[in-house]
């Protein structure tokens, strides 16, 4: 039996705001344990919430770059359940009246277009975190997470692949890093993913029971917890089993899923309005000064570098599949105006040396402007292509300004019409055989010749310079 | 001279014009609570220490000029649901034990930066859950209007402890009349101001969309000078009103004034004193120049069971947080993480708490949600609308604050339902957000204090007052004082 994957997600992404949604402790990532947090965020008795503006503004922002409608009238509820990392033992959310929906983000697949629905997005707090200590066997909580305002981004269920799961990610994290509401810090947890899986035999029209798996922080794990979720799901059924409702926990290092609740033991949230907060009214002035403040998204974005810059479809959606990627291209065309070099540069060599030294973009050191500076210097044959790769490769590593470090390492091409000359005469005298095979019609030989001579030459020539002296004095000959 | 009998706004005059120090008038309140309290037990915690400090440094204040409040260097004290820095707060139950806040309720605060002198902590029915200060894990508070009479709740504390001149004015908190109730029963005034007018950061909420702080004293002009202090928009409070802190007048203002009395308030199980009380005060009005008229409100027929799913909900997830992790009373053996929660929950609450967060969770379960909480949010605008009505043709709403007077000890407590329904006229107010003030209109036969309820519309507490100061200057029963107990 062949079977068809239907799936939906949900995405948690941390906003980047300074301080938290409902008090003024720091968002910073990594502080000691319990240094950034206040009698607020720990849920003390009788202590009140008051909203942080930027995070309803953030939220804007990403309806807005998602196609959402945005909710005029806003309201909070809370989320009850229990546990340690939880102090207030309720999550501030949004149940009924969530601050975007009904939107889509464009994805394309081998080629392919597809909207992905956009169900809603909406505001909440992040919870805090238990560490474990097994040497005594307790757990300790750090409340640091607590309070850090949350987007949930939940999409119909509108993928039918892992490819399909992979773009729409990639393109969402493009969009919240774009519009600067997230830096998407997978690693860190700023943005993972909940995935609802199901299956159902090609040929039927009713989804099948779907399973949950929850907070799965890469886009690898989320390819392989797709996988193997559904496999398991077609094996059970052709085994004449039965998918039940639950949740199930994503188990990355052992490559395996475990059912954590089923729905008849789901938790009751037990959802109501909070009280504590008031309505939040957004107005069509902000709405619209939200809009002029958002800059130019990567859909855009490719439109436009494919129309004026002429560039390459595939080139144009890997650079603008990243802020940092389109901050480098930015940049360095601002120096150099060259779009087609830069591109390459990026495409060739960036690429490649992220990919060596393991270097995620946004870790990436160099100045960009460098590397226009770069391309004018190999522009007007100050340098030669190889020279040019190696300066690029110091510059990546460490930053160097292309033009010190040329004039100090002495890298610059030899422009003396006699220098190149004098060399060329040399190794033509020397290598009698192949002026031999030359005359006897062989003209690949001049390869030959134009190694030996840019070795001479210490590279530091332009290539089509020696080559044309190559070829005059032969014919001298 | 017995201090203790001043008024709050007399003890502070008499501070400002150096008749008395600070230090005097709070040593001789804190001996007059050592010999009374044991009979009346209004206190849950008695900070003496704090206090005779926190008097010199008022005196130093009140002398280089800080504090020029009326009211500064007059010992007070607090329910105890409200946050005091490092000082015990309890809510009077079993699961705070030993909580001691870092943060001020933003209450207390406004009355520190005034100078007030801080006596300690009063008593309350748990979590403010119960009308007769006998849910109390510190045992109950005793009336001093009668042999084994309860004060009211759940503020039965803070009233007790003017009522018997322990200290000049008190706060309290009022989430179904919680203020107002224990005020009638103990012959003393106060009043509920409007949602959002006093902020509620730092009071250990019961349920957040009905709590309102106010002021408890013994004359509508003390109570008035306190809810000066403490009213104004605080921006820790999102549901605290964007107004300026009040600077009420009083003047002499009842000529005119329409008040209504709605018929259907003095039906079925009110009192007949109680009801008798209540209509020569409305008569005594009339007399002063008011215009009293009948109207019908029906809508009192629904106000208890949309308050109770209401304020039950908010309770439930309110009251989570107490869990045994982070503060209060831990369970001392545990097996896992759920037996955690259980049993220092199932040891840490009362009954009466118990059984309210259980009806709270219940009305909020998916499948309930709708045919009770949704429903009652649904009758609360109904209420809000009814209220609205009245107010376009009434300055004010007069009637009983309570269908009884002071109940005998234990009577409510083994019947809920008959403490629920012993609400019926203060809850419908906070419901609908209003102002609302009682003061003392008369006794009944066994001489136990009758209160007399004002309500008015949003923020119209300066007129509400007009009225009952007006009222005050016309009688004394707010003058009459009990036989306070004291030990030799």
């Amino acid at each position: 039996m062949e079977f068809l994957t239907t799936m939906g997600l949900e995405v948690h992404c941390e906003l980047s705001t300074k301080t938290k949604i409902f008090c003024s402790c720091s968002t910073e990532f990594g502080g000691e344990p319990n240094t950034h947090v206040c009698a607020v965020c720990s849920g003390m008795p009788g202590t009140l919430p008051v909203l942080n503006e930027k995070v309803v503004e953030y939220a804007i922002r990403t309806g807005i770059a998602t196609n959402c409608q945005i909710t005029r009238y806003n309201k909070f509820d809370r989320k009850n359940y229990f546990y340690p990392d939880l102090p207030k033992a309720y999550q501030v959310s949004q149940l009924y009246l969530p601050i975007c929906h009904n939107g889509h983000v464009d994805i394309e697949v081998n080629g392919a277009k597809k909207a992905i629905r956009i169900k809603e997005i909406h505001m909440e707090e992040d919870a805090g975190k238990l560490i474990h200590d097994p040497l005594d066997d307790s757990t300790l909580v750090d409340y640091n997470r607590c309070g850090v305002p949350l987007l949930e981004i939940v999409s119909e269920p509108d993928f039918e692949s892992r490819e399909e799961v992979i773009a729409y990610l990639t393109k969402l994290k493009a969009i919240l890093q774009y519009i600067g509401v997230s830096d998407c810090k997978m690693e860190q947890g700023s943005l993972r993913a909940d995935v609802n899986i199901s299956v159902r035999p090609v040929g039927t029209t009713k989804l099948g029971t779907r399973t949950e798996m929850k907070n799965i922080n890469s886009f690898k794990a989320i390819a392989r917890a797709i996988e193997w979720e559904t496999e398991r799901q077609i094996d059970l059924i052709e085994d004449g089993g039965k998918v039940i409702q639950e949740t199930r926990r994503w188990d990355d290092t052992k490559g395996k899923s475990y059912a954590m609740r089923s729905k008849e033991n789901a938790q009751d949230y037990r959802y109501f309005p909070e009280p504590d907060l008031v309505p939040i009214e957004i107005s069509d002035e902000w709405i619209e000064k939200v809009k002029k403040s958002l800059p130019e998204l990567p859909t855009e974005k490719k439109e436009r570098y494919i129309r004026e810059y002429g560039l390459p479809e595939y080139d144009v959606d890997i650079i603008t599949s990243s802020k940092y990627l389109v901050k480098i291209f930015e940049e360095a065309l601002e120096v150099c105006n060259e779009p087609k070099e830069v591109s390459n540069w990026i495409m060739g060599e960036l690429l490649r040396l992220a990919s060596e030294t393991s270097t995620e973009y946004e870790n990436i050191k160099f100045d960009a402007a460098n590397l226009g500076k770069l391309i004018l210097l190999l522009k007007n044959k100050t340098i030669n292509r190889n020279t040019a790769k190696e300066v690029f490769e110091k510059m990546f590593a460490e930053n160097v300004e292309p033009e010190k470090y040329i004039k100090e390492n002495r890298l610059e091409m030899t422009n003396d019409a006699g220098a190149v000359k004098s060399v060329v005469d040399a190794v033509i005298a020397a290598n009698p055989k192949s002026v031999e095979e030359y005359k006897a019609g062989n003209t690949k030989v001049s390869r030959h010749l134009m190694g030996q001579c840019m070795k001479q030459l210490k590279g530091k020539a332009d290539p089509a310079s020696v080559n044309e002296a190559i070829t005059e004095a032969l014919k001298e000959l | 001279m017995d201090l203790s009998k001043l008024s709050a706004l007399e003890a502070g005059r008499m501070i400002k014009n150096k008749e008395i120090s600070v230090a005097e008038i709070t040593k001789a309140a804190l001996e007059n609570i050592e010999k009374t309290d044991k009979n009346y037990h209004a206190f849950i915690t008695l900070c003496a220490d704090e206090a005779l400090k926190r008097a010199e440094e008022v005196q130093k204040g009140i002398d280089d000029g800080t504090y020029t409040s009326p009211l500064a260097g007059v010992p007070m004290a607090l329910k105890d649901n409200m946050c005091t820095k490092g000082i015990l707060t309890t809510c009077a139950s079993k699961i705070l034990t030993g909580f001691k806040p870092f943060y001020n309720a933003t209450a207390y605060s406004n009355l520190e930066n005034a100078g007030a002198v801080l006596l300690g902590k009063l008593n309350m029915d748990e979590f403010a859950m119960g009308s007769t200060t006998e849910t109390s894990y510190y045992g109950a508070t005793l009336n001093p209007w009668g042999e084994n009479r309860v004060p009211g709740g759940s503020s039965g504390g803070s009233a007790v402890a003017i009522a018997t001149d322990q200290v000049y004015y008190a706060l309290g908190s009022d989430t179904g009349g919680s203020i107002r109730q224990p005020c009638a029963f103990c012959g003393i005034t106060g009043i509920k101001p409007t949602y959002g007018r006093v902020s509620r950061y730092g009071l250990i909420p019961y349920a957040s969309s009905l709590d309102q702080i106010g002021p408890m004293g013994r004359s509508v002009g003390d109570v008035a000078a306190v809810l000066n202090i403490i009213s104004g928009h605080d921006p820790k409070d999102s549901t605290s009103v964007n107004m300026d802190a009040l600077n009420i007048t009083l003047k002499n203002d009842v000529k005119g004034k329409k008040i209504g009395v709605p018929t259907d308030w003095f039906g079925e199980g009110l009192e007949k004193d109680v009801k008798e009380k209540v209509l020569e005060a409305a008569k005594k009005l009339e007399n002063m120049g008011a215009i009293i008229e009948e109207f019908k409100m029906p809508e009192i027929e629904y106000v208890i069971p949309t308050y109770y799913i209401i304020a039950c909900a908010e309770a439930s997830s309110n009251l989570s947080r107490f869990d045994g992790v982070k503060y209060g009373y831990c369970t001392p053996s545990f097996d896992d993480l759920t037996d955690l929660y259980c049993k220092s929950r199932s040891e840490g609450f009362g009954m009466e708490v118990k059984r309210r967060i259980m009806i709270g969770a219940f009305v909020l379960s998916s499948g309930y949600y709708d045919a009770y909480y949704k429903k009652a949010l649904q009758v609360k605008a109904v209420i809000k609308k009814a209220f609205d009505k009245a107010f376009e043709k009434y300055d004010a709403i007069l009637s009983p604050t309570a269908p009884t007077t002071a109940l005998k000890m234990g009577e409510n407590l083994s019947d809920p339902l008959k403490m629920y329904l012993g609400d019926i006229y203060t809850v419908s107010i906070n419901l609908a957000g209003l102002p609302s003030m009682v003061i003392p209109c008369g006794f009944d036969k066994e001489g136990l204090p009758v209160g007399l309820q004002l309500t008015g519309k949003p923020f119209s507490e300066n007129e509400l007052m007009n009225i009952a100061y007006s009222f005050q200057k016309e009688t004394d029963f707010h003058l009459k004082k009990p036989v306070i107990k004291r030990e030799v």
